[in-house]
């Protein structure tokens, strides 16, 4: 799932066409410039200096563990939170002074916020109503969204009876009803199970190519923002770490925070020279091209192939997992951390044994 | 916040520091040897310990009868519950002056014991205490056991699995969760048989008197204002001892307790012990608040020539000499003075619950805190200030008709904000931020996010209001104007004249003025099952 950031259905090649227009008029959706917010007693900022465009039809995912300042971004672009300094541009016009209501993005709470005292119906109904639609075009409009998100005839049901994935098609649908130029989604599938959320991750990609939709989504979860995102940009107390498509940062993590919060845990110190890394675990070969000197190195768990107890770092084997795919191993060598492998099933060592462990210089990356 | 606060200003403590101003200071300077010479005196010291001993008295007494109640309206499932629970809540908006006039038909001369076996209570301490159970029955029952009934019941189950007996069980484990609930019940009664007037007025006879009486007393009759403020000044002082010690309990109250949906712990009534409870539950109800009401209604149709509408008919002809007009003419001043008051109450208070949910800090708990005090500060204060502080520009209201309903608002409004403060609290700010990001503009999102979901407390405030004020007597009874008399008022004047008449009458319009008040609370009752928290419960919380 994680790594193909690629739209298969052919609406979204209009879309792709759509974007490169506006790309090409130099016009994106949305520019922020230099935003930050500061809270109270916060010991830094929610938002340091962020600066992020989005483009027309495009997706971009801002990736980041709780607090990061992510959800601020969303309020920010919003107009739900007033910014201490910095601007924000749509379509080309500053935002500063204009109200929430009249800035024509949608937003999908984290929770949703269906209102309770109103049926489906009523709730999707809402921002057309806001917007003088008559009877007859919320009418039309509510069956339209229910249709697309996959709900037709629930109009009249009650938001309490709904169950956790049909409220949150039913969020998207309320925010897509008055047709938002930028549709923002805080965590959209943050508290649905987990076979859950990755039906729907494709769904709402799908979803999106076929509309054309500008979107700007917030989440912790990688694999999530891996599978919806055209851009992923992750973000670190308040401030941008790494921008990029989802293979970029998969591939190149730019630090070791966004590394480890992409799941690498195989980080260690070295010193990087002609083409040989030298770490506690040894000397690894690195990349042609690797940048030298006093570095982090990563290697990822795919990279770590076992091999004859007598050669290369003799390592024990601690535990294993599985993981469906394949059995995750968390050794300890002889030297240096722990070190975590990717292997098949077959060939999977039962906890104790001892192993030794070569490196793959495709999978070993000097970061910075 | 700002017309809460010139409304608590200009109404309340205007009024009352005038009369403690106009008591306490002559010749342009203060003069508190007043202070002194008053407490000091015998009398005095009479009242202020009769009107302690009576409210712990009554508290304790409370307690003892309610706390089973608490216990079977929280736990037991009976057919008929909730009509008992709708007539276990009339006495507490029936005005004092009726809970008065039915307890003297009970208990007083010419009452029904005294037709039975001649017995009289009235002028004995006892017929206060009844009174005061009567009136504060439903003030535990609902506090204690809205708690008790989310009170997850697996807690005691785990002390039970420990080796803990069923009494052990709930001594150890719910008593403790009840505690501040109890306490936070026991002090509101504390206040309200404290300061209490009208019940004392009509059934305490000259040899009971409680500080409010005797404020009333010392302004109205012995026109002797310096002892009067003094007095104000000690009651001003207990009742804010008392509702700091309240705002104490509820702030422990805010320990996480684990709480459950009502309906889960509910249990058919089964074995003797839980049938007693309901026994005796039932025979209280019975004997103490079916009773007095019952024997209220015998006597208003019990006419000279047999029962009828005799004195009812009465009530519509000025005749009797104790008004100006028909005395029925009460009942359609009491009600716009009521509909008026309730306007002002929802203005004022909504307004303050707003801005107490917008904002949080030292200053918002003290303003909170402010709100209450006219539950405590004695209403004939109020009212006696009104006449003597609105008297002359800027402000001369003394001849306006506005001067009751701002009185009555005035009792009503900590009604208001009680009931809306919890509604309005739960209100998700990010629902009003989700309208807003639909296109709704602030004061759109207000009227379709906020409203919809607080018209329920909005009604149930509004009801309890207009039955506070419909009433109100305290204050009323000083700012009345003699042609224009409310029904509280009316009664008491009919019940100070002699004559069978006037006594029949006074019946007549008590039965009238607690229809008024049965029939707005069962309109508040249909509304109310739905809006959990609110009510009588939330207003006390």
């Amino acid at each position: 799932m994680a790594g193909t950031p690629r739209r298969s259905d052919a609406p979204r090649a209009d879309a792709q066409a759509e974007r490169d227009a506006a790309t090409s008029l130099g016009a994106p959706l949305l520019e922020i410039e230099a935003a930050s917010v500061r809270f109270a007693d916060a010991a830094y900022p929610a938002l340091g200096a962020v600066d992020l465009r989005v483009a027309v039809g495009e997706i971009v995912c801002v990736l980041g563990p709780s607090g990061s300042g992510k959800s601020t971004l969303l309020r920010a672009v919003a107009g739900l939170q007033a910014l201490d300094s910095g601007r924000v541009r749509l379509e080309g016009r500053d935002q500063a002074g204009v109200p929430a209501h009249r800035r024509g993005v949608g937003l999908m709470f984290q929770d949703h916020q269906l209102f309770p005292q109103r049926d489906v119906g009523g709730n999707i109904a809402f921002g057309p109503r806001m917007h003088g639609a008559t009877r007859e075009e919320q009418h039309t409009r509510v069956a339209e969204l229910l249709r697309l998100v996959g709900l037709p005839g629930a109009a009249g049901r009650v938001v309490s009876t709904l169950s956790g994935g049909e409220q949150q098609r039913v969020a998207l649908a309320r925010a897509l009803a008055p047709s938002p130029r930028l549709l923002m989604l805080d965590e959209p599938l943050g508290q649905l199970d987990r076979s859950l959320r990755e039906r729907l991750v494709i769904e709402l990609r799908e979803l999106f190519g076929t509309l054309g939709t500008t979107v700007l989504a917030v989440t912790h979860d990688q694999g999530e923002a891996f599978a919806l995102a055209d851009r992923v940009v992750v973000m670190r107390e308040g401030r941008i770490a790494q921008s990029g498509t989802p293979l970029e940062v998969w591939q190149r993590p730019a630090d070791a925070f966004v590394a480890r919060f992409i799941g690498f845990d195989n980080l260690v110190a070295a010193k990087v020279a002609d083409g040989v890394a030298d770490t506690p675990w040894g000397k690894l070969p690195v990349p042609p091209g690797s940048p030298h000197g006093e570095r982090e190195v990563l290697v990822r768990p795919t990279g770590v192939r076992l091999v004859e107890p007598d050669r290369g770092l003799a390592c024990t084997v601690a535990a294993r997992t599985f993981r469906g795919t394949h059995v995750s191993l968390a050794l300890d060598p002889a030297t240096g951390p722990r070190l975590e492998a990717a292997c098949t099933l077959r060939e999977a060592p039962a906890p104790g044994a001892e192993v030794g462990v070569a490196f793959d210089p495709d999978d070993v990356v000097v970061l910075g | 916040m700002t017309v809460p606060v010139v409304f608590f200003g200009i109404f309340f403590a205007y009024p009352v520091a005038a009369i403690v101003g106009r008591g306490l200071r002559q010749d342009g300077a203060w003069q508190f040897g007043a202070l002194g010479e008053v407490l000091g005196d015998p009398d005095i010291g009479q009242v202020l310990w009769f009107t302690l001993w009576q409210a712990l008295a009554s508290t304790g007494l409370i307690l003892v009868v309610a706390m089973p109640a608490a216990y079977v309206f929280a736990r037991l499932e009976f057919p008929g519950k909730s009509l008992l629970r709708a007539v276990v809540t009339v006495p507490f908006v029936l005005p004092t002056v009726v809970v008065g006039t039915a307890f003297l038909a009970l208990l007083g001369r010419g009452g029904l014991l005294d037709d039975l076996w001649g017995l009289r209570l009235d002028t004995t301490v006892w017929a206060i205490l009844l009174a005061h159970v009567f009136f504060n029955y439903a003030v535990v029952v609902r506090t204690v056991g809205g708690l008790w009934a989310q009170l997850d019941p697996r807690q005691e189950e785990a002390a039970r699995m420990l080796g803990a007996s069923r009494f052990r069980a709930w001594r150890t484990v719910t008593l403790p969760a009840l505690g501040p609930a109890v306490a936070a019940a026991a002090l509101m009664v504390f206040l309200f048989t404290f300061t209490s007037f009208g019940v004392v007025q009509i059934l305490g006879g000259p040899g009971f008197a409680t500080l409010e009486v005797e404020i009333y007393r010392q302004t109205a009759q012995l026109l002797d204002l310096p002892t009067a403020a003094v007095l104000t000044l000690v009651q001003f002082a207990a009742v804010g001892a008392i509702l700091a010690v309240h705002a104490w309990t509820v702030r422990r109250r805010e320990s996480a307790l684990s709480l459950v949906d009502a309906a889960y712990a509910v249990r058919r009534v089964r074995g003797t012990g839980q049938r007693i409870l309901l026994g005796f539950v039932l025979a209280t109800v019975a004997v103490l608040i079916l009773l007095p009401l019952g024997v209220l209604v015998e006597r208003a149709l019990d006419a000279p020539g047999g029962y009828g509408l005799g004195y009812f008919r009465a009530l519509m002809s000025a005749d009797g000499g104790a008004f100006l007009v028909p005395p029925i003419d009460a009942v359609a001043n009491s009600l716009q003075y009521a509909a008026v008051a309730t306007l002002i109450a929802l203005l004022v208070g909504g307004l303050a619950a707003a801005a107490l949910t917008r904002r949080a800090g030292p200053f918002t708990r003290g303003f909170d805190a402010l709100l209450m005090l006219p539950l405590g500060v004695s209403a004939v204060t109020v009212g006696f200030g009104f006449l003597i502080a609105l008297d002359r520009p800027p402000l001369d209201l003394r001849a306006s008709w506005i001067l009751v309903p701002l009185a009555q608002a005035l009792v009503g409004v900590p009604f208001v904000v009680r009931t809306m403060l919890p509604v309005l609290r739960a209100v998700d700010s990010r629902l009003r931020e989700a309208a807003a990001v639909l296109g709704a503009s602030p004061w759109r999102a207000w009227r379709e996010v906020d409203l919809p979901l607080v018209r329920r407390a909005l009604l149930v405030a509004a009801g309890f209001a207009f039955a506070v004020s419909l009433g109100e007597f305290g204050a009323t009874v000083f700012i009345a104007r003699p042609d224009n008399p409310t029904l509280p008022v009316a009664v008491a004047r009919l019940l100070g004249r002699a004559g069978d008449l006037n006594y029949g009458q006074a019946m007549a319009l008590s039965t009238i003025l607690m229809i008024v008040c049965v029939v707005s609370l069962l309109l508040l009752e249909r509304v109310r099952p739905l809006s959990r928290g609110a009510g009588t419960a939330g207003a006390l919380d």
